[in-house]
């Protein structure tokens, strides 16, 4: 067994103990100054590793073309996240313990990509859960903050337990808890019912991390009480991990199987709701918290296909959903004032105030809307095409009207960040920072415009999936 | 990359503004951002020349370049040109450097950032006109929103936020469906490459549903009536250089997505819904003439023209003759030189008298003669006077209109009468109503604003005295499409000369089936 083959997961354990190190150890010093090189330094680790292939612990844990092109992503959003975070030197919440907790849930979003038995997979959901239970609170004396932290922990709890009677379900019935050999027999509601059943109940875990219909309703309220970053975070790399469960799961599921057919309607639901719901907020973070609700939906179009163009498509898009959120997100925690949630009315007169942050809104939020030429319109004509070419005509009718809905809400940042007036001083902004928001917008736009890459190796993952 | 010819030259028109408006954003004072879009705007008229060279019995499609760009999908980045949209390039290039002088004192505020506004519209116009991969065309399409709106929502009058929300609103709306569409053509087409979509024939109701969905956001996009009401709030409330470009080329576009993909792509739909289509045009014809009869506001007034005039060009291309598509491109170009001069016009009067109301504005023979007589040659065109170039694409739909079926002749030429109505009267309080009060402000055209407008002027006469340049490298382009479209409808046993009640007894239960299986079933 080669090192190197496993690479990230052991550079971002090391990253955890380092983090540890630092937050018991007496010298109270910041740990900005090298986190966010250490994490890109992660993200260098994925990507040389991206080739690695293997299986290993009695073939529970397996590396392939899917695991590792998230391992990639999961990789480059910690990095983000923490980059974001660093521009924030003087908040005093962003101790070491603070970074080892968020290390930790994307070490185990990381495990979660590469699990191929459902015990195991279900363990690592667990580990990253863990520390975002913890994770969520940490907000000052804010007391929203113990009240999201309360919620998420009830409604995970609560989830979590379902997802543990389904697995039971799906092992009774099929006597084996391996993706593979379950792949292997029939999941239509006549031949195994119990298995569909608990299928089911199990996927219920993944779509209350995806924030999907009907398990999202913590998703706004937690947005909202987390701490900018920390809000920065929970909206984009723990979905990742759902994906990339669901993407293995729905594998082996043929399209228009019982499950399936829920998975198309719950993204339908799921759209609808989000959008409808975004366009009376006013706080952005419920906002986007209410978009992701929507976007939820939309990569259910790529699961329900069941092919391995919706897969690669799923895969696609939650890339590029993680990179237009987290320049999103990146504007929120620039122009919030010490840490507090901001308003759409705080966005007034950013063209003036800080151009370049205006200029990263309206990329994220263009992209966001699906126009072109962005990741956000790449990602989602490959779900269209993915859905369509499987026949769910109506569940592409219902994403593109859906697309219209969310203009408007998506259009008021904009609208306010260019049009709106206001008295406020300018907010300056360290250079670095800027260059690194500004990264984040090119690599949205670059994304839209040469998506093949990208594309490709998303597709790589897939083929492997679904031959 | 391969191209025909050498060099790239729909790719350098594209890449050039882009450039440029990047380099923009590192330019600190106005001065010189107006001069690097001036001459931005220039090089691309130079750049746009070998277009010209553009043999109307050649190949369909010239200046061919195609590279890979997405394979896996089939998309690639593939532009050419033909006879219906190597003048809608050329007008959009020309605009360019119009704008730029027209709103050199117009716009203070802002003006790096208008400036790379006015940059990203051309080249995403360009873009749209040249595009030969669906995607593409697609991604142009809405590329170009984004600066639009901003131009109307940064730049614009007193209720700019509502019409630049309405505006941005009500046209991606539209076209959100043209997206499904697009994916639904490949899925039965196997194809992005509009050459090769165009080679094949789909199912009556797989062309019934995808009409419906891209004709909305073309409809839109011209706009239609009904589908018209964003238009006057947009053109009222945009500042001069906006109007215009949406005037000259974004309305042009639903039209010229009318010609490229519904006729070729959709023929026996298209044909199916033709008189529903010619319903609405002449409807639009009417109704916008009547309520630009009833207009005080000079901007409104040619807004709601626009409606008329592009009830005109929405006619002649249903007509689905040779006369009728080709007075239709025709007038495409016409509208967007007179109305884009009469939009400019009207900036420049706002900027002296601070309103746009007629009556605040009258009597300006005697002050600004020069001023008077552009207006003049523009209202004249707009009107359709005979010697200028509205006359020959209005004439050769009416032609059209009459022989295809006398009543639709009969229907279309109040729509003339009621232009020159609107037109006169405006034209005459201005020149010789009473004046409010004398105002110091109101100078004639100064030298800039003279060069900024001779261009449109000369083009007034130049395609009305010989329109035969124009339409001679149109019509083998027309020709083909309507051959192509003609053929395959005789292959599903529609005619021309049907009568409605027959067409329908012939489709319509086709059309109604449901959504969902049609492609399964016409395409196993």
């Amino acid at each position: 067994m080669s090192i190197f083959a496993l690479l990230p997961e052991l550079w971002l354990l090391g990253l955890v103990c380092a983090l540890f190190v630092a937050s018991v150890s007496d010298r109270k010093q910041s740990v900005m100054s090298w986190l966010p090189l250490a994490a890109g330094l992660g993200v260098v680790a994925a990507a040389v590793s991206l080739g690695a292939r293997g299986e290993y612990l009695y073939a529970t844990y397996k590396l392939d073309a899917l695991s590792q092109f998230f391992k990639l992503v999961i990789s480059f959003g910690f990095a983000v996240v923490a980059g974001i975070a660093s521009g924030n030197k003087d908040d005093k919440d962003l101790t070491p313990d603070y970074f080892m907790l968020l290390a930790l849930s994307a070490w185990g979003l990381m495990l979660l990509s590469s699990c191929v038995e459902l015990i195991t997979l279900y363990l690592a959901l667990e580990l990253s859960s863990y520390s975002l239970y913890a994770l969520i609170p940490l907000r000052g004396q804010d007391r929203r903050a113990a009240e999201a932290g309360i919620k998420y922990i009830l409604f995970g709890a609560a989830v979590t337990a379902l997802a543990l009677f389904g697995l039971s379900y799906i092992m009774a019935a099929k006597h084996t808890t391996f993706i593979a050999a379950l792949a292997a027999s029939s999941w239509s509601f006549a031949d195994a019912p119990l298995a569909v059943l608990g299928l089911t109940l199990f996927l219920a875990g993944f779509f209350y991390k995806l924030a999907l219909f009907p398990f999202h309703f913590w998703c706004p309220d937690v947005y909202q009480g987390a701490k900018n970053e920390t809000a920065a975070y929970v909206a984009t790399i723990p979905k990742l991990g759902a994906v990339v469960v669901l993407v293995r799961l729905s594998a082996f599921i043929a399209p228009h199987l019982e499950v399936t057919t829920t998975l198309a309607i719950l993204g339908a639901i799921s759209m609808t709701a989000g959008n409808l719901a975004a366009l009376v907020q006013r706080d952005l973070k419920r906002l986007l918290g209410f978009s992701s609700v929507a976007h939820a939906g939309y990569v259910m179009l790529g699961l329900a296909a069941g092919s391995a163009a919706g897969m690669s498509a799923a895969a696609f898009y939650s890339l590029a959903y993680i990179l237009m959120n987290l320049a999103a997100f990146y504007v929120v925690c620039a122009i919030a004032k010490n840490g507090e949630n901001p308003s759409l009315d705080d966005l007034d007169g950013l063209y003036r105030r800080a151009p370049a942050l205006a200029m990263i809104l309206a990329i994220a939020a263009f992209s966001l809307v699906g126009l072109p030429p962005t990741a956000g319109f790449a990602g989602k004509l490959f779900l269209l095409s993915a859905a369509w070419d499987q026949g769910y005509h109506w569940l592409v009718i219902v994403a593109v009207l859906n697309t219209a809905i969310s203009i408007y809400y998506y259009l008021g940042m904009v609208r306010h960040a260019y049009t709106g007036e206001s008295e406020a001083p300018a907010l300056a902004q360290p250079r670095g920072y800027l260059i690194f928001g500004g990264v984040l917008a090119a690599l949205v736009l670059l994304l839209g415009i040469l998506p093949a890459p990208l594309y490709d190796l998303a597709a790589q993952a897939a083929v492997h999936l679904h031959p | 990359m391969m191209t025909q010819n050498g060099f790239p030259v729909v790719t350098a028109l594209i890449v050039l503004p882009l450039v440029a408006a990047a380099a923009l954003l590192f330019l600190r004072r106005e001065w010189p951002v107006r001069m690097v879009t001036l001459a931005v705007g220039i090089l691309e008229c130079l750049l746009a020349l070998p277009l010209l060279g553009y043999a109307p019995n050649g190949p369909a499609f010239q200046f061919v370049e195609q590279a890979a760009w997405l394979p896996a999908l089939g998309m690639t980045y593939h532009l050419g040109v033909d006879g219906l949209s190597l003048y809608m390039i050329l007008l959009t290039v020309l605009m360019l450097p119009l704008c730029v002088l027209g709103s050199w004192t117009y716009i203070s505020k802002r003006v790096t950032e208008f400036h790379f506004c006015l940059l990203l519209m051309t080249s995403a116009c360009i873009g749209v006109f040249a595009a030969l991969d669906f995607v593409l065309f697609y991604v142009f399409w809405e590329a170009m929103l984004v600066p639009m709106y901003l131009l109307i929502a940064v730049w614009g009058g007193p209720r700019r936020r509502y019409a630049s929300i309405k505006f941005f609103l009500y046209t991606l709306a539209g076209s959100t469906l043209l997206l499904a569409a697009i994916v639904a053509f490949r899925q039965v087409g196997g194809t992005f490459s509009i050459p090769d979509l165009m080679e094949q024939s789909y199912g009556f109701k797989f062309q019934f549903w995808a009409f419906l969905a891209m004709a909305l956001a073309f409809a839109i996009k011209v706009p239609m009536f009904p589908f018209h009401t964003w238009l006057p709030a947009a053109h009222v409330e945009a500042p001069a250089a906006g109007s215009v470009l949406l005037a000259a080329i974004l309305l042009k576009m639903g039209t010229y997505g009318f010609l490229r993909f519904c006729l070729p792509l959709t023929p026996a739909a298209t044909e199916t819904f033709a008189p529903f289509m010619i319903a609405l045009s002449i409807a639009g014809i009417i109704y916008g003439g009547c309520i630009a009869l009833g207009q005080t506001d000079i901007k409104k007034l040619i807004a709601y023209s626009s409606v008329g005039h592009m009830g005109f060009v929405t006619l002649g291309i249903f007509l689905l003759s040779t006369k009728g598509v080709s007075g239709a491109i025709l007038q495409m170009l016409n509208h967007g030189i007179t109305t884009g001069g009469l939009f400019m016009m009207i900036g420049l009067l706002y900027e002296r008298s601070h309103s746009r109301e007629i009556g605040d504005n009258q009597g300006l023979g005697k002050f600004m003669p020069i001023f008077m007589f552009l207006f003049g040659l523009f209202s004249f065109s707009s009107l359709a006077f005979p010697g200028t170039n509205s006359f020959v694409g209005e004439v050769l739909v009416l032609i059209g209109a009459f022989q295809g079926n006398t009543w639709i002749g009969f229907a279309a030429v109040p729509g003339a009468m009621l232009a020159a109505a609107y037109m006169l009267r405006l034209l005459q309080r201005v020149t010789w109503g009473e004046p409010s009060a004398y105002k110091a402000s109101w100078k004639d055209l100064g030298v800039r604003e003279w060069v900024t407008l001779a261009p449109l002027a000369a083009l007034v006469f130049y395609i009305g005295l010989a329109p035969a340049l124009a339409i001679t490298t149109i019509e083998p382009s027309i020709d083909r499409t309507l051959a192509a479209m003609h053929t395959k409808n005789m292959a599903l046993g529609l005619t021309k000369d049907m009568p409605l009640a027959e067409r329908w007894r012939l489709t319509g239960p086709l059309a109604v089936a449901g959504v969902s299986d049609f492609i399964r079933k016409e395409h196993p």
